[in-house]
């Protein structure tokens, strides 16, 4: 059987259709090849709609040719939207590209913390961790705290004006965060394991060394059988986590009123690595020494119990250990600030360089 | 203090290097601060030369050509300018190449036409005297030529400088740092130099020559002088100057250096009177009355307060007890009689003397450490030696000795099993014996681990009980020989509380939002708070400040921001954002929450838990600029509501509800600052705030916005922080409905929302103004505001029906407060 006209030319108006589809090149015209092949004006449209005027026999074949003419225009048509959308993205992507070099928006560019509370904070977080909780005190203090219940005679030197800024006879800025001592165990009986961090006073004129206020943490722990040796070993986890994996503690014999033994504690030097020396040169940071001052403790004096035996601190029953270490020596150690008066300028070309 | 290592050595050689040694003094007690060398570079330069002859300069007169045996076999030629050069004598000669104790070397060179090959040495060029007036002349001593110089002369020495503690006047005298290496090491220690006395001579008594008395015994434990006679003035010998100059100290005369010597010895410092020059031979302890003056050695007149204690003779005062002498009764060369005072002070009061008069001595920082009475007597035993063997002296029989209250020897009992629970390691009875024998403690055990020990006087004052024994065997044993250990930590447990996380947070916060954290000095000068026209009257103030500038304690954090913000404007960093985080002081009772005493009234009891002052930690920020400019946006100015909106994100944070009421604080704007108050009950929070244009040009900074916050009221009010629990918003949908007004100027935003919130009753979830318009088609004075208005109900979507209800509700509620809606 010969193939009808129709179907014929069915086959090449799709073919006529595919090559106006490939020959598009934007969305815009690739509707109006559809509108022109499959409109409702168009010749598929109303081939169509002429299938019932053939003759019965050339029904079916025209039907299915002009249907698939049809849907491979449809398909054509959709791959070809496809292609351009993909192709005009290409371009409008490229169109948009930026300068990546360019500052991001800092609607809020961030600030810091000053080195000083940054430094508080992480040995807030290490004792915490040693399981010590952290007490904030008054820094206007009684001449009883922060130095007859620390067992400082009352002839005793820091007590002079030189030495100690007062409001009134008896009351002071505290020159070390040691009081804290006594109102702890006041507050509390023991077990007590307790850091204080804080600001502290002294009449010293200031220099590169010396500034009228200052912050230390202090440091607490009395129970049944707190011993020397765990003085060594929680100060060990400080050093440790402060200056570095590998650094050592040095425990030499000190003196101060309310320690009994005091020892003065050593960290071995974490530039030259407690050798002295930096390359062929002597180390600038512990000066050939190897070991670095940094901190005072000892176990806590009797005397200083008796002031708060009541609140259950019998010196025959209870003993532990106290230590007090300055924020900004370590400050200087670890950052190298050369000159301590500059940590109180805040000069932001200062401040912009630590507590991100 | 300085200890020359070879005088250590001479009463203990453990046979360790000087570096040891330091080592083990560092870590027994007394830190060792420097070691260095003095004297001459290598002694073996330097050696015993005999003039063989002296002849004048042919080219000048004051010049003499020597020929000089120093052993080499030739004589070698030495020009030489000292007037006493003579043929004969012993004498000391650097070879050429030596090294000078200044660190010069010696060559040979041409003076004045003749070759000079090395150089016969004045004790000053060796460093081990002041002299210049000629050179050396040892006595022969059957050294012979070339024999090393050092040999006979300690030429060459190492220095250890050493701090000793307040509790280690013991440690003051080279003898007692010789007995710390001693029980460190066990070397074996020489016989304590102060053990023996010398025989007096004559038939006649000290009380015959002079009278001692002291009339305060405050001042003074005890006050003893020996009377010697026949004393002939002159230099010490070269061992002696050597050892003082190598000490620090400068050779003066044979009996001033014999006090010095003993001091450096034992820590016992003493005084010599030429005994003709004190008037009516009578010595009188006692305070000075106000304001009576004396010239003491140094030449200065110096005068006095009462709390001072006087040496005085019979017409007034001869010496500041303790500190320094007088020059009216100074050993000269004229001297024949001297009485040599050993006496002990109480420490504080020289402590004391010596800060009031700026003047610190020798003698006065050994008295101000307290000395032990019996040192007073060990002391005059080793000068009386000293004084007959080197000034020729005849010491009188019998010591005035004023010790109105003798003090006994301390017994302290230690129990053994005491040292191991307080050190972590328990410590053998025969180390804790011999580390104590070593100290020079009786020990007398018990035989039930107990023990007894009779503390020697010089260690009086630091060793009074067990555990002051048991830091003695401590620190001998080597604390760094202790086990590293943690406690046991049976019901302690480490954490932060809620307050100091919330106070991290905020001030992360503030860091976060681009402000930088300043610490500024608690104190502030009055002038500031004048400026900021806070009444200086009410800040607590410091009664000896350094200056003015700090001489008040700051009752808020502005001005230490200001003046940061100050100091960065001035080196070219206008645009700033700054907070600080700290405490603020006001007088107790001032404000709730004080304890009401007055500090200046407080009484001398134990304060038990009071405190003095009302301190409170602020949390506070300046803005100069509220964002900088960058490339794509202009800076964002700062103003009141950057201030603001910093407050709302902290106390957001906080969990804290809150208002802001117009008008807050002398220093602020008055028409751009706010009172923050808590909602529920009113209480004041802190204040935000444009800087009144006056306060910000005093200090010269552009217009800034700031805001202070009591971080503690924050505290106290407990907030919650989002922990009511689980509130369903997701399963039916909100309705959001905008609507414009129009009201009067005068009508806040915080009015029409308590309008609307009014009228909306429960369904309304949120209010949020988007929009504020003025404008001409609304009239003066008139002010339009866009609300988005959220409706949602937890358990139904709502009907329009329902939110239009409540629509017309708020529209009638604005409309009592003079809003009209906007088409």
């Amino acid at each position: 059987m010969a193939e009808p006209a129709a179907k014929r030319r069915l086959e090449e108006l799709g073919a006529e259709a595919e090559a106006a589809v490939a020959a598009t090149g934007a969305a815009s015209e690739l509707e109006d090849v559809r509108v022109r092949y499959l409109g409702r004006r168009s010749e598929l449209t109303a081939a169509l709609r002429s299938i019932g005027d053939l003759p019965a026999e050339e029904r079916g074949a025209v039907g299915q040719a002009a249907n698939a003419v049809r849907v491979r225009l449809e398909e054509m048509i959709a791959e070809r939207v496809a292609s351009l959308e993909a192709d005009e993205l290409e371009r409008r992507l490229e169109q948009d590209r930026v300068d990546v070099t360019l500052l991001g928006d800092p609607a809020f560019p961030t600030g810091h913390l000053h080195l000083v509370s940054e430094i508080r904070r992480e040995l807030e977080d290490v004792f915490v961790g040693l399981g010590f909780t952290v007490l904030e005190g008054p820094e206007v203090e009684y001449e009883y705290y922060n130095f007859t219940a620390l067992n400082h005679p009352p002839s005793h030197p820091a007590r002079l004006p030189q030495d100690t800024f007062y409001l009134s006879d008896r009351v002071l800025l505290r020159t070390h965060t040691s009081p804290m001592q006594v109102r702890a165990m006041e507050a509390g009986g023991p077990p007590i394991y307790v850091v204080v961090p804080g600001r502290v006073y002294r009449p010293d004129t200031p220099d590169a060394t010396h500034v009228p206020m200052f912050h230390q943490l202090e440091g607490l722990a009395i129970d049944e059988d707190i011993t020397l040796g765990d003085l060594r070993g929680v100060l060990l986890e400080f050093a440790r986590a402060v200056f570095g994996p590998s650094r050592q503690v040095r425990l030499r014999p000190g003196y101060f009123p309310f320690t009994e033994p005091s020892v003065e504690v050593d960290v071995s030097c974490f530039v030259c690595d407690g050798t002295g020396a930096v390359g062929s040169e002597r180390c600038p940071t512990c000066k050939g020494e190897a070991w670095i001052e940094i901190l005072g403790a000892g176990m806590v004096d009797p005397n200083v119990l008796g002031y708060v035996e009541d609140s259950g601190y019998d010196p025959e029953r209870v003993q532990g250990f106290a230590f007090g270490m300055g924020i900004e020596r370590i400050a200087m150690l670890k950052y190298g600030v050369p000159d301590l008066r500059m940590l109180w300028e805040n000069d932001v070309r200062l401040l912009e360089q630590f507590g991100a | 203090m300085r200890v020359p290592v070879a005088w250590l050595r001479s009463y203990c050689d453990p046979g360790l290097s000087a570096a040891e040694i330091a080592d083990v003094l560092t870590m027994s007690g007394i830190k060792v601060e420097r070691l260095h060398r003095a004297g001459v570079g290598d002694p073996s330069a330097f050696v015993i030369g005999r003039v063989l002859d002296a002849e004048r300069h042919p080219n000048a007169d004051r010049l003499s050509v020597c020929r000089v045996d120093d052993g080499s076999g030739e004589p070698r030629t030495i020009v030489c300018g000292a007037p006493n050069v003579a043929g004969g004598q012993t004498v000391a000669v650097a070879r050429p190449g030596a090294v000078m104790p200044d660190g010069t070397e010696l060559g040979e060179a041409k003076l004045r036409g003749v070759r000079s090959s090395g150089m016969i040495l004045a004790e000053d060029e060796l460093g081990i005297g002041t002299d210049h007036s000629g050179i050396l002349v040892l006595e022969e001593d059957g050294l012979p030529p070339g024999t090393p110089l050092a040999e006979a002369l300690a030429i060459a020495d190492e220095l250890i400088e050493v701090e000793i503690t307040p509790n280690r006047p013991d440690a003051m005298g080279v003898y007692g740092v010789a007995r710390d290496v001693h029980a460190v090491t066990g070397a074996p220690l020489a016989e304590d130099p102060t053990a023996f006395d010398v025989e007096p001579a004559g038939a006649d008594r000290a009380e015959e020559h002079a009278h001692v008395e002291i009339a305060d015994t405050e001042v003074c434990l005890r006050f003893t002088a020996r009377v010697f006679e026949d004393v002939e003035v002159g230099p010490s010998p070269p061992w002696l100057k050597q050892r003082l100059m190598a000490a620090g100290q400068r050779p003066i005369s044979n009996v001033v250096d014999i006090t010095n010597y003993v001091m450096l010895t034992c820590g016992q410092p003493l005084h010599a009177f030429d005994l003709d020059e004190v008037r009516g031979s009578r010595i009188v302890v006692r305070r000075a009355r106000e304001d009576e003056a004396m010239t003491t050695l140094d030449g200065v007149e110096r005068r006095f307060s009462s709390d001072v204690a006087l040496v005085c003779d019979s017409e007034g005062p001869s010496g500041i007890a303790g500190v320094m002498g007088g020059q009216v009764s100074e050993v000269s060369a004229k001297t024949t009689r001297v009485l040599m005072e050993a006496a002990t002070w109480v420490g504080p009061n020289i402590m004391r003397t010596s800060r009031a008069l700026g003047l610190r001595t020798e003698a006065s920082a050994r008295f101000e450490k307290g000395l032990h009475p019996e040192l007073a007597m060990a002391g005059q035993r080793l000068a009386a030696r000293l004084m007959v063997e080197l000034c020729g002296a005849r010491l009188v029989p019998g010591t005035l000795d004023a010790y109105p209250r003798p003090v006994a020897p301390r017994r302290v009992k230690l129990r053994l099993g005491r040292i191991g629970s307080l050190l972590g390691e328990p410590m053998p009875e025969d180390e804790v014996h011999t580390v104590l024998e070593r100290l020079g403690f009786e020990v007398a055990p018990d035989g039930s681990g107990r023990l007894a020990a009779v503390v020697p006087p010089s260690r009086d004052g630091d060793v009074q009980r067990e555990a002051d024994l048991i830091e003695e065997v401590a620190r001998i044993h080597g604390l760094d020989r202790l086990p590293a250990t943690l406690p046991a930590r049976r019901r302690a447990v480490g954490r932060l509380r809620p307050a100091q996380r919330l106070r991290r947070r905020l001030e992360d916060a503030l860091r976060d939002r681009g402000l930088s954290e300043v610490v500024a000095y608690s104190f502030t000068s009055p002038s500031a708070l004048d400026r900021l026209r806070v009444d200086p009257a009410d800040a607590l103030a410091i009664r000896n400040p350094l200056s003015e500038e700090g001489s008040v304690m700051r009752p808020l954090l502005l001005p230490g921001l200001l003046d940061a913000a100050r100091h960065n404007a001035a080196h070219g960093r206008p645009g700033l954002r700054l907070f600080e985080s700290a405490h603020v002081y006001a007088a107790a009772g001032a404000g709730e929450g004080g304890d009401g005493s007055d500090p200046v009234q407080m009484a001398e009891a134990a304060p038990r838990g009071a405190l003095p002052a009302r301190e409170r930690h602020h949390l506070a920020g300046l803005l100069t600029e509220a964002a900088p400019s960058t490339w794509r946006a202009e800076a964002r100015v700062a103003d009141f509501y950057a201030a603001r909106g910093l407050v709302e994100a902290l106390l957001a944070i906080a969990g804290v509800e809150w208002r802001a009421e117009p008008g807050a604080r002398p220093f602020l704007h008055p028409g751009r600052s706010a009172t923050v108050r808590g909602a529920a009950d009113g209480r004041e929070l802190g204040w935000i705030g444009e800087l009144h244009p006056l306060v910000a040009r005093e200090w010269e900074v552009p217009a800034a916005a700031a805001f202070e916050l009591d971080a503690d009221a924050i505290d106290e009010l407990e907030p919650d922080r989002g922990q009511d629990g689980y509130r369903d918003l997701t399963s039916f949908p909100a309705v959001v409905q905008d609507i414009a007004i129009v009201v009067d100027e005068g009508i806040s935003a915080a009015r029409i929302e308590a309008a609307v919130r009014a009228g909306a009753g429960d369904l309304l979830r949120s209010v949020r103004i988007f929009d504020l318009y003025r404008g001409e088609q609304l009239g003066a004075g008139r002010k339009s505001l866009a609300l988005r208005l959220e409706f949602r109900a937890p358990d139904r979507t709502l009907t329009d029906a329902e939110v239009a209800a409540r629509r017309s509700e708020i529209e009638a509620a604005l409309a009592e407060i003079g809003g009209a809606l906007r088409a």
